[in-house]
């Protein structure tokens, strides 16, 4: 090898005026959710196949549970609501519930592959990536989550301009708490390793018991403790309640299915102020974990 | 201008019982190429992340550009440029996207933003495939990316660690090309690591580290010239009886390696015809060449850098973790 050396520098760099760390970590909370967002639609087919599993579960369930649920329950044409017309919301939730916690965990995959350095290392505080990955995970929840809306003429719930506005912010509390949720987890995460056992023993059961699939009454009691401690579920009823409240069911049907505890449904409101706090203090927890040097 | 703009005293890292670093000084000068030479594991990664604040030193003080790294570890980073040992990049965004990501993070103005990244793409030869996702780039070419990356922000000390790993021979000397090229056209001070013996010859000035602590500080010339003289080696089909013949006949000491002696010498012109006059036992071959930095590092430490073993080691890993990158 022979490479011929430059004579000596005649300039030498000026020092870089100070930075502003604040507006840097803000300018910083912007490029992490901009990375994240052209990520999502470059990867097309995840896209595709991140719908296509939704509308598989409205098929499965919506005419086979549908069918076999038949009219004894609290489903069929005596209730006013069929099965499929009530999984509608709690499968837009679930799409919306795995989209905000893998997104948010990418984080360990960012790490897996070494990009996390390059962003750790930044003169920025490191509030600003554990909270432009929450905003990244909650905005491609989001947009998931809207974009199934559009099945709902095919389930039978007729939906309104005024459902539409009033389902945005709630998708939107949802996403962010659980986003907030995997933020914290791959915070405590150092490796691909526990990836399968949070998948199995965390988000599973997240979505099983968060009354996207069943209504939360008349449940054995130890159940219906748990549904209630499972933050998903203060997301995905007030999505629910409002989404089926347009489309011309009698809303006593709706409501016998809805949230309660001890008897008493909870305010819409109520649910979502849960479900902020919830993101909040899980965001508060990844900014002090991440900010512990490694 | 002999400015230091990096300063170790002392730098000590322990790893529980192990002591990675052993109390390493340093002085690296405005302007200098500066290469931090030894085996793998000798500790240079480690050394180098404590210059730029990425791990905190057992004991010992550093300055970067003037700063304490322990004191204001957030000032120090807006002045280094850092290109990782191991890959940093995100594959799925083309290499400009990879540009501006890292011109946001580290608060390039605006206005500047775009001409800044232009001519970092052109400096390091990356205007035709700026445009392209950077998982479709050579390992040459993810390099390059890395070192523009870490000028963008005009840091005034560039840390590299082992930028040529794994990297073939032509790639290696490109990069070298373009490291010398940078330093010309902005005066950056750069400060890299290297297993490679024969690239630290490039460097202004080198430091050999090993098991810890630095063995040999210096210019090339300086280091080679520790070897006294000439390296002459030699191959026999009877090696311990030359050995024993060479050190009686002719008074000097060779070291041996399976068939191979080697030995150090004031004037290997005049000594080659020596040896072959007055040997009995077969001499097979003969070579003669002026040291080189892999007969400083035998001579300091009593063993030879394998680095073909080694690169094969680290050019495997990169391939495995380029391969999962695919994957994401
Ligand atoms: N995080 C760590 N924990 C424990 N030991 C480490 C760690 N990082 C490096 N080491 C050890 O410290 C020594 C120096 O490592 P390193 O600085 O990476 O060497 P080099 O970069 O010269 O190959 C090695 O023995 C390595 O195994
Ligand atoms: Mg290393």
């Amino acid at each position: 090898m022979s490479v011929e050396t430059a004579a000596a520098p005649k300039v030498a760099p000026r020092a870089p005026a100070p930075i502003d760390t604040r507006a840097a970590s803000l300018r910083a909370v912007y490029i992490i959710w901009y990375r994240d967002i052209l990520r999502y639609w470059r990867d097309r087919w995840r896209l595709v196949a991140s719908l296509a599993q939704p509308l598989l579960f409205l098929v499965v369930f919506g005419s086979g549970l549908s069918s076999s649920l038949g009219s004894g329950g609290v489903f069929g044409s005596r209730g006013g609501l069929s099965y499929i017309q009530f999984v509608f919301p709690g499968i837009i939730g679930m799409s919306i519930l795995f989209t905000s916690i893998l997104g948010a965990m990418s984080i360990v995959w960012d790490r897996e592959f070494g990009f996390l350095k390059e962003v750790l290392v930044a003169p920025i505080d490191r509030w600003a990536v554990a909270i432009g990955k929450a905003l990244g995970g909650t905005t491609q929840a989001m947009i998931q989550g809207l974009i199934l809306l559009v099945l709902a003429p095919f389930v039978g719930v007729k939906l309104s301009l005024l459902t539409i506005l009033e389902v945005v912010p709630l998708a939107f509390v949802l996403a962010f708490g659980l986003s907030a949720f995997g933020v914290m987890l791959a915070s405590m995460m150092k490796s691909l390793q526990g990836f399968q056992v949070v998948m199995n023993f965390l988000m599973m059961p997240m979505f099983f018991l968060s009354g996207a699939l069943f209504p939360l009454t008349n449940l054995p009691g130890w159940m219906t403790f748990v549904t209630r401690i499972d933050p998903a579920s203060y997301g995905i009823d007030p999505l629910r309640r409002v989404i089926l409240s347009n489309s011309g069911l009698p809303s006593a049907a709706i409501d016998r299915l809805g949230l309660t505890i001890n008897g008493q449904v909870l305010p819409i409101p109520l649910e979502a102020g849960i479900m902020l706090a919830f993101g909040f203090i899980l965001l508060g927890v990844a900014v002090v974990m991440f900010q512990r040097r490694d | 201008m002999s400015e230091a703009v990096i300063e170790a005293k002392g730098l000590v890292k322990k790893y529980g019982q192990l002591e990675a670093v052993r109390g390493i000084d340093l002085e690296v000068k405005q302007g200098e190429i500066f290469g931090f030479l030894g085996p793998n594991g000798a500790g240079k990664s480690t050394t180098i992340s404590m210059l730029c604040t990425l791990l905190k030193p057992t004991a010992g003080s550093a300055s970067v550009a003037g700063i304490d790294v322990m004191h204001d570890p957030a000032r120090v980073r807006q002045r280094i440029g850092l290109v990782f040992q191991d890959p940093s990049l995100d594959d799925q965004l083309t290499g400009r996207e990879n540009l501006e990501f890292h011109a946001f993070i580290y608060s390039v103005p605006a206005e500047h933003r775009r001409e800044r990244i232009d001519k970092m793409l052109e400096l390091l030869q990356l205007t035709d495939r700026a445009g392209s996702q950077v998982r479709t780039y050579s390992g040459g070419m993810k390099r390059r990316l890395e070192i523009a990356r870490g000028m963008l922000h005009e840091p005034q000390i560039l840390f590299l660690d082992e930028p040529t790993l794994g990297l073939d021979p032509q790639t290696r000397r490109n990069i070298w090309t373009h490291l010398n090229d940078l330093r010309a056209r902005t005066g950056v001070t750069i400060f890299m690591t290297t297993h490679y013996m024969d690239e630290a010859e490039y460097c202004d000035r080198i430091a050999i580290i090993d098991k810890g602590q630095i063995v040999a500080q210096g210019t090339p010339d300086q280091l080679k010239a520790m070897v006294g003289g000439d390296v002459v080696t030699m191959t026999s089909s009877k090696p311990e009886d030359a050995l024993e013949e060479i050190q009686k006949v002719l008074g000097v000491v060779p070291t041996r390696d399976d068939g191979t002696l080697r030995m150090e010498v004031q004037d290997g012109r005049k000594f080659v015809p020596r040896l072959v006059r007055e040997l009995t036992v077969p001499v097979d071959t003969i070579s003669l060449r002026r040291p080189s930095l892999d007969d400083v590092f035998l001579k300091l430490t009593g063993r030879a850098i394998r680095e073909e073993e080694a690169s094969d080691r680290e050019r495997m890993r990169a391939m495995a973790s380029r391969w999962m990158g695919r994957r994401r």
